[in-house]
């Protein structure tokens, strides 16, 4: 699949003209996955029957539209990794969490349906943070994912499953969710595009809560072009999600040209100052200047507020998953604690048994800043920063089309080098958590590796509803400056 | 303020989790210096800002939510039961209550 896994527009046509077969192609995806598990850990399910079986049906609807390949609907057999806290019917959801375990949803999630309607086909779901909460995907109950860039490196978090799927060619796309920067951290730490949505361009039916607030379902693939083609497909309004909005859906891949001059990108100096590593700043300088050569414009903006975004964040995420998390109580879904002959005995222990640590730090911290007499000092202010910032962003958007940044401060960490430091862990999304609580799009876009061969990403940050702006300037920069290194651990070795 | 074990004890209450010697021990100071980090929000001055609250976008909050009171189609009872560790006769069967 390796010639054709960066464009599913061509994997598509081959499979609609007959030159292969979705079957064919689905199977590499499901014996890729398979034979990989082993050293990156990136699947908790692999749905071989299911996948193949869903692969005939694709095949057979093709056949008898008489190879009509132009007519077959937009992801014909294109095989698709699921994060595992997106609700597959038939397959588990664990939010890579002892709590919910082998749990089967009894529905789809929106962006499921959408996506099975568009003819993908689910290979499996892909290994997590627990809960999303994490950026390393260290705190998956069922280990971590090892990245395919060397597999003593964590892949980034939450979606480190669904990025090193990608990035080591097991499926050319795959879904993750970004509540802090868990599509675009992963994506930048393993050399792989991924996206976040403006707040309300997905539907979050089917994802299983965790900052409603700040949650939206990405996209990953090894291009810009793809993730567009993908995103076409899954957005939009659904009555399921009070909060998509309704706005209507470009062809974003309609305006991919290589064609950027006029464009004028932001550039905050602020933020590339201490804590950023040297070979990061560089890479992302060269992007500016390539922007530069491209014809757009460079002009300094200022997101004077930005500072204080990890502290909003861990105020405002932590609040709204203590709240969301309290279903998780052992009465109508996954774990029950034995030996608990009284019903607050039994919550008790079912959450001490079923939580990890990570989960249960966040848990409190979220009881705390929620609680009687604290709630004005932290919650009620980091609502406050919240607003400063959406108006950071709408001032600095006024001179600019997008704002770039580094993804990540650094490349690839080591497993276990900030496991026991939770506050180090959470300053890792420094650059990412700020679409989040500003409500707007951000893509990371691979721009080279480090001198120890690890990859690099950088953001784009647009207004709302300006994924198709992102897009374009994404695309014109791999067109560029083609990123075509590939991992150790690649099905394409 | 700093947030001492006993301080966790109560949160972990609060929340419906039992917690362990070894994970108070752990928790504390690093809870501690998380609120610590977030503490940082005091040097602003912000009396008069509005709360970011509701939808994060002006198309979000004008976008109407309300559909008409019309029943549809749900999960039905055997499907909604279908992954509880305990259903009898219908319901969520759980511990006695008292």
């Amino acid at each position: 699949m390796s010639n054709t896994i960066n464009d599913i527009e061509v994997l598509r046509n081959r499979i609609s003209h007959g030159e292969t077969t979705a079957r064919a192609v689905v199977a590499a995806a499901v014996d890729a996955a398979e034979n990989l598990n082993d050293s990156l850990n990136a699947f908790l399910q692999i749905d071989r029957a299911g996948a193949l079986s869903r692969a005939d049906e694709i095949d057979k609807s093709l056949w008898s539209s008489n190879g009509d390949g132009a007519a077959s609907p937009a992801l014909a057999g294109i095989p698709i990794a699921i994060k595992d806290n997106i609700c597959v019917r038939g397959l588990q959801t664990s939010c890579g969490s002892r709590i919910l375990g082998d749990y089967q949803p009894p529905y789809n999630a929106t962006v499921i349906e959408r996506l099975l309607a568009a003819g993908a086909v689910v290979v499996g779901k892909t290994n997590c943070d627990e809960f999303a909460m994490g950026s390393s995907n260290e705190n998956s109950a069922f280990g971590p994912v090892k990245n395919p860039w060397d597999i003593l490196r964590v892949p980034g978090g939450s979606s480190g499953g669904s990025a090193a799927a990608v990035a080591a060619g097991i499926v050319p796309v795959a879904l993750g969710s970004d509540t802090g920067g868990s599509v675009r951290q992963p994506a930048a730490l393993c050399g792989v595009v991924g996206l976040k949505p403006t707040y309300g361009r997905n539907s979050r039916y089917g994802l299983v809560a965790f900052a409603s607030s700040l949650d939206q379902v990405g996209v990953f693939a090894r291009s810009s072009r793809d993730v567009a083609r993908v995103l076409g497909v899954i957005c939009g309004r659904d009555s399921h999600d009070a909060t998509t909005a309704e706005v209507a859906v470009p062809d974003y891949t309609a305006g991919l040209k290589n064609d950027v001059k006029g464009a004028r990108i932001g550039f905050p100096r602020s933020l590339f100052g201490a804590g950023l590593d040297p070979e990061v700043r560089t890479a992302v300088e060269a992007v500016v200047a390539a922007y530069r050569d491209l014809g757009a414009e460079v002009v300094d903006v200022e997101l004077p507020n930005a500072k204080y975004s990890i502290a909003v964040y861990y105020i405002i995420a932590t609040a709204e998953a203590s709240s969301n998390l309290a279903r998780f109580d052992g009465a109508r879904y996954g774990l029950r604690a034995e030996d608990a002959p009284e019903l607050r005995q039994m919550y008790r222990k079912t959450r001490e048994e079923g939580f990890g640590a990570e989960v249960k730090r966040r848990i409190m911290l979220g009881t705390y800043v929620l609680s009687a007499g604290y709630y004005d000092a932290y919650y009620g202010k980091a609502q406050q920063v919240r607003s400063l910032l959406k108006e950071d962003f709408r001032k600095a958007f006024e001179s600019c089309d997008a704002i770039i940044t580094p993804t990540a401060p650094t490349p690839a960490f080591l497993l276990g080098e900030k496991a026991d430091d939770p506050l180090a862990m959470y300053l890792n999304d420094i650059y990412t958590v700020t679409a989040n609580l500003a409500g707007i799009p951000g893509i990371s876009v691979p721009c080279g590796l480090s001198s120890n061969r690890l990859p690099i990403g950088f953001q784009l940050l647009g207004a709302h509803w300006s994924e198709s702006t992102l897009f374009k300037l994404a695309h014109a920069y791999e067109v560029a400056r083609p990123f075509n290194d590939r991992p150790p651990i690649s099905s394409d070795n | 303020m700093p947030i001492t074990e006993a301080d966790v004890e109560k949160i972990a209450q609060l929340a419906h989790m039992e917690i362990t010697p070894e994970e108070l021990r752990v928790f504390a100071p690093q809870m501690a210096d998380i609120v610590a980090f977030v503490e940082q929000l005091d040097e602003l001055t912000m009396s008069d800002i509005e709360p970011a609250l509701g939808g994060l976008t002006r198309e979000g909050e004008q976008t109407d939510s309300a559909r008409d009171d019309v029943a549809t189609p749900s999960l039905g009872q055997e499907l909604a039961l279908a992954e509880a560790p305990d259903a009898a006769s219908g319901h969520f069967r759980v511990p006695k209550v008292l």
